[in-house]
């Protein structure tokens, strides 16, 4: 009787343990099969051709497969997005962590949460029908299918991740500092910018790399609004990112194309992978204090 | 008391401050209401009863988001049938069972990598491995195998939370008691952790629903009437996938921003009931 108790006992743990390494299972097979399938195309085109070359004709009859402009677009396009929505994000939250009233905090909270869960096809529709016009007729351009675009929906897309995640480190802030500061004949104001936001640094800084992963991995917003052709990066051009890039030449692709398509999830991968090793460093840092 | 004096330099740092803290909160809360009122102004006048009733049909030039919106609701059931238990389970491994320490934060780190993932990387993976390897071809079933993937750093992340509420002391009781591990995680574990999951569920869906990206490729963009069953076998188009189509490929903005009003309400829907549902189990909690 003890003897079966036991073995169960054994079976449930080794149940659970499997049910544990499920998510290493899933990184190890992502990783796996994008490097499996990005190095073919790597290997036939030459890495400094892949990655370097500024061309990109892959149904040409003479193909070129040079990703140069998807990489400069994703991160002109990510810089952009961080440069508009970080000020507003991070100034946001610092109101919100300190010095709303509570009805004004929870109304702007909801606000905020119900930016996040925003599907981003909706932002691509609506950047579709509102931003890409206004763009046109603003700047007197042919098309406002642009970076511009992109940057301006990227900048919006990425404003809850860094207010939510700027809220949490302002708060972990040890009130002590606060009223020592306030003491010290400091305005609350000042306390805030000059007291608080140090203290919470490395948290701010986990923000912005957050807001980096979720602009650079962006798709379908991106797809609707930016033109998608594969230009170099300029403000008032279509161009096409480093997602879209893959996206948008799957359905129909074969062959070397479609390898290379593979190629480019691969180099995403890798910037994605970068920006999550950066963002651990900072939330570490963060929860050290 | 004399009245302290602050120079003007400070007096202009403050207002300056003030003023754009006070910009930037406005300015959000101006782009969330109108996101939402012009996208709900633009959306529900063409919302129509056909509209949500019918399959599309080409014989009679007929546009019905009747499949798209079951097939959204077959992914969600299904997705969520399947990542609540290894979630769930993942996230008891690591707080009731796991020791090794190293192991722990191996677990850990890749729950987090996963979160970092971005959808479209979700995609391309699902139909390498789910479509082509597993010969699924592009279908529901490969779409929802996709987003159990990426919604399982969520499901374990809000589990273990609530697992830690679940005060040590209970679990030593039943030890005391002579309970079994299992037994314990069974009676006592389990029903503490119940309010993780709903939440986790709750997130979950919000995800799911939003998600476009991913499906894409795994589960396609069908729009045939399907029942469960069928439906998993074969390719479908989900919501918001129907709306990039219409959106991007047709032109008919009116099916396309009537879905989006409808994903938008779905969206505020969801985020008031994880509001209600959170402010439940805290006042549970605190009893």
């Amino acid at each position: 009787m003890k003897h079966k108790k036991q073995l169960l006992e054994t079976v449930i743990h080794g149940v659970f343990l499997i049910l544990g390494l499920i998510t290493v299972g899933c990184v190890l097979l992502i990783t796996v099969y994008l490097i499996l399938s990005g190095i073919p195309a790597i290997r036939k085109i030459g890495l400094l051709d892949f990655l370097l070359g500024d061309t990109w004709a892959s149904t040409a009859a003479e193909p070129a497969f040079g990703i140069l402009p998807f990489i400069l677009t994703s991160i002109y396009g990510t810089a952009g997005a961080i440069l508009l929505g970080v000020p507003i994000g991070f100034l946001t939250a610092v109101y919100l962590a300190k010095m709303a009233p509570s009805t004004i905090r929870n109304v702007v909270s909801s606000a905020v949460s119900l930016l996040a869960g925003i599907p981003s096809v909706v932002y691509g529709l609506v950047g579709m029908m509102v931003l890409v016009p206004a763009i046109r007729t603003l700047f007197h351009i042919p098309d406002g299918a642009s970076l511009l675009a992109a940057i301006v929906v990227l900048g919006i897309m990425i404003l809850p991740s860094i207010i939510n995640v700027s809220i949490t480190a302002l708060e972990a802030v040890p009130k002590e500092y606060e009223d020592a500061s306030l003491a010290l004949g400091a305005t609350p104001v000042e306390t805030y910018f000059k007291v608080s936001v140090p203290a919470a640094k490395s948290g701010i800084a986990a923000a912005v790399v957050l807001g980096v992963g979720r602009a650079i991995g962006e798709a379908m917003a991106v797809m609707m609004v930016a033109g998608n052709a594969p230009n170099m990066p300029s403000l008032f051009q279509s161009v096409r990112f480093l997602t879209t890039a893959v996206a948008s030449e799957m359905s129909y692709s074969d062959g070397l194309q479609r390898q290379a398509l593979f190629s480019i999830a691969l180099v995403l991968f890798l910037f994605i992978m970068l920006i999550n090793a950066t963002l651990n460093f900072f939330l570490k840092r963060s929860k050290e204090g | 008391m004399e009245k302290h004096q602050i120079s003007r330099k400070r007096k202009t740092y403050i207002i300056v401050m003030k003023s754009l803290m006070g910009v930037s909160a406005a300015l959000t809360c101006a782009l969330v209401l109108f996101l939402a009122i012009y996208v709900l102004a633009k959306g529900i006048p063409h919302i129509t009863w056909t509209l949500i009733s019918t399959a599309p049909s080409y014989l009679t030039e007929n546009i019905g988001i009747l499949p798209d919106i079951l097939n959204t609701i077959y992914l969600i059931f299904a997705t969520l049938l399947l990542v609540i238990p290894l979630g769930a389970g993942a996230a008891i491994y690591l707080t009731e069972y796991a020791q090794n320490k190293r192991l722990v934060s191996v677990i850990e780190y890749a729950a987090e990598t996963l979160s970092g993932i971005p959808s479209i990387i979700y995609g391309l993976v699902g139909m390498l491995f789910f479509c082509q390897f597993l010969k699924m071809q592009t279908s529901l079933l490969a779409g929802a195998l996709t987003l159990v993937i990426m919604n399982l750093p969520t499901i374990m992340r809000t589990t273990q939370e609530s697992l830690k509420t679940v005060p040590q002391s209970y679990r030593e009781g039943a030890f005391g008691l002579g309970a079994g591990k299992w037994r314990v995680i069974r009676t006592v574990v389990l029903p503490g952790c119940i309010d993780g999951i709903v939440t986790g569920c709750i997130l979950s869906v919000g995800r799911i629903l939003g998600e476009s990206a991913a499906l894409l490729f795994t589960a396609g963009c069908a729009h045939v009437l399907n029942g469960f069953f069928d439906a998993l076998g074969n390719a479908g188009a989900s919501l918001t996938v129907a709306l990039y189509f219409y959106a991007k490929e047709q032109g008919e903005f009116g099916v396309a921003f009537a879905i989006a009003a409808i994903l938008m309400i779905l969206t505020l829907l969801i985020n008031l009931l994880a509001d209600l549902v959170g402010r439940y189990f805290k006042k549970r909690r605190s009893l």
